[in-house]
């Protein structure tokens, strides 16, 4: 696999960093070399919001990704800020349901997943970002949907079972979305 | 234990929690706030601890001084201009003797700059940033790991030398998030004692600690007694990684994050076939000139990497003397570099020099 490096990015509210949190703490149960790098700064509610994770078979030098493999655009803003840095050859993964541009780059794959509307097909309208981490791991094989679940369980422990199981339901609509392809 | 994904800021706080440190105290600034955020919730769990969030940084290290008369294991944390404002009291702590841990994540500047990674930084931590000729042991962390082993050895090294032990990150190793494992906590009823607190003279002598001399004959005795001791620090104390430096024609030297991506630049080049290395000082201050100079018998040029525009270097070149050309890439501001640009750097020596 070597060394991947995928941003996510959206508004404040999206899970953005709950995703990349979710990505990197499966990384980590599979013993791979992961880093989880939010961006900071001054912030306001409502905001822009993105991290970046690097998952690796070897020791990870920087954590920064100048050109990530792939890129999970939550918003429009998103796209147009990532879209010119993505690798050749790499993926973007959009929120249907929110971006209506298309990226104009020919050199990049593009998968677009009306996350919002399955999330709220699922009931469980705060569950988009379950939806998109489910589809970028089927589609990608970053580390394994089993992982996923696992983690996502053990991250909303104190949550319950109920979230659990909307979670997982939604973690698992999403791989199925791409995995129709 | 198992591994945990943490961010760097909390991983200190849980080191620092687990090496005994009983009292905190710090003002907010970013890209350290995380520390502090996570000190509040965790010594709240903690029946014999104490966190204070103070009205400014000045309080802050002025309770840790308090603290550390008391005979706690006291730490604050701040950002390169909030460290600014400490250097009184450390300069005073170093006066009495006391021991403290102060964590710098550092932010570009001058100024107040701005809130990303730098290590602009490193003279004032490791040249004594306050008055009066002093030194800190200044430990620059470069992972997740070694900031849990590095904050448990800044306070056993505290403690031993009552000194003042800076902990020197960036923003970038305080708001990462990578995988770790914790020691078991530490009793701070085991730690040995101190036998020159102030904890109530009942039943023996008063003692006093102060860092005013008036007499310079004493003043001058005491600052052979700090002379001493500081001599003694850079005998045992000094750590550095070597990294792939048995055949290196050149060495990257650098620390910290620099360092982090440098021995990315260090892999990619050896892909490639050429020969070269890391020297990676681990201790500031102590610098390990000693093994750096030791390495110029065999490697005649070093690059020195820092996110500045040039301070280790300096130390570099006082160590090594004519004994290498040492070559200089720095980045100051808040750049990060990728491991790309330190190979170009490291492949356009390679060529100038035929190594």
């Amino acid at each position: 696999m070597g060394i991947t490096k995928t941003i996510f990015s959206g508004f404040g509210g999206q899970g953005v960093l709950m995703m990349g949190y979710v990505l990197a703490t499966s990384g980590m149960h599979e013993d791979k070399h992961v880093t989880y790098l939010p961006s900071y700064g001054a912030e306001v509610r409502g905001g822009t919001a993105n991290c970046t994770i690097t998952v690796s078979d070897e020791p990870i030098a920087s954590p920064v990704a100048s050109f990530p493999d792939f890129a999970i655009l939550m918003n429009t803003p998103s796209l147009m800020k990532f879209e010119g840095g993505v690798k050749s050859g790499g993926t973007v993964f959009l929120n249907s349901d929110l971006v209506d541009l298309r990226p104009k780059r020919r050199d990049i794959q593009v998968v677009a997943i009306p996350v919002n509307s399955i999330a709220e097909r699922l009931g469980n309208a705060r569950g988009a970002n379950m939806v998109m981490i489910g589809a970028l791991v089927q589609k990608t094989g970053l580390v394994s949907l089993k992982s996923v679940i696992k983690s996502v369980r053990s991250i909303f422990e104190t949550k319950g079972s109920k979230v659990h199981k909307m979670n997982t339901l939604a973690i698992k609509e999403g791989a199925a979305f791409v995995g129709e392809d | 234990m198992a591994k945990q994904l943490m961010r760097g800021s909390h991983v200190i706080a849980e080191a620092a929690t687990r090496a005994g440190c009983r009292f905190y105290a710090g003002y907010p600034i970013t890209p350290q706030n995380e520390l502090p955020e996570y000190m509040s919730e965790r010594f709240a769990q903690l029946e014999d601890a104490t966190f204070i969030q103070a009205e400014s940084e000045l309080a802050a290290i002025n309770m840790v001084m308090g603290a550390s008369m008391a005979g706690v294991r006291a730490m604050t944390s701040s950002s390169s201009p909030g460290i600014s404002l400490k250097q009184e009291a450390i300069s005073y702590m170093a006066g009495m003797e006391l021991p403290a841990v102060v964590v710098n994540i550092m932010r570009g500047g001058p100024g107040l700059g701005n809130i990303a990674p730098s290590q602009q930084d490193y003279f004032q931590a490791t040249k004594g940033g306050g008055h009066g000729g002093y030194r800190t042991i200044v430990l620059a962390p470069y992972s997740g790991q070694e900031l849990v082993t590095l904050t448990v050895k800044a306070f056993d090294l505290a403690d031993a030398y009552r000194t003042t032990v800076i902990l020197l990150g960036d923003g970038l190793m305080g708001q990462m998030m990578e995988p770790v494992t914790f020691p078991d906590p530490i009793d701070p009823a085991t730690l040995p004692q101190k036998e020159w607190v102030l904890d109530g003279a009942r039943g023996r002598d008063s003692r006093l600690i102060v860092s005013m001399l008036l007499d310079p004959v004493q003043m001058e005795q005491f600052n052979w007694k700090l002379a001493r001791k500081y001599e003694a620090i850079c005998e045992r104390e000094t750590q550095y990684e070597s990294y792939l430096l048995d055949d290196a024609l050149l060495a990257v030297v650098a620390f910290g994050t620099a360092a982090r991506i440098a021995k990315g630049a260090v892999n990619r080049v050896r892909k490639a076939g050429l020969k070269v290395g890391l020297f990676r000082p681990i201790t500031l201050w102590p610098f390990p000139g000693k093994e750096l100079r030791a390495l110029t018998r065999t490697i005649k040029h070093l690059l020195v990497f820092e996110m500045n525009f040039g301070q280790m270097v300096e130390d570099v070149k006082i160590s090594v003397g004519e004994q290498a050309r040492v070559h200089f890439h720095g980045r100051p501001g808040g750049i990060i570099s990728t491991p790309h640009e330190i190979a170009d750097a490291i492949t356009k020596l390679i060529y100038r020099y035929e190594l």
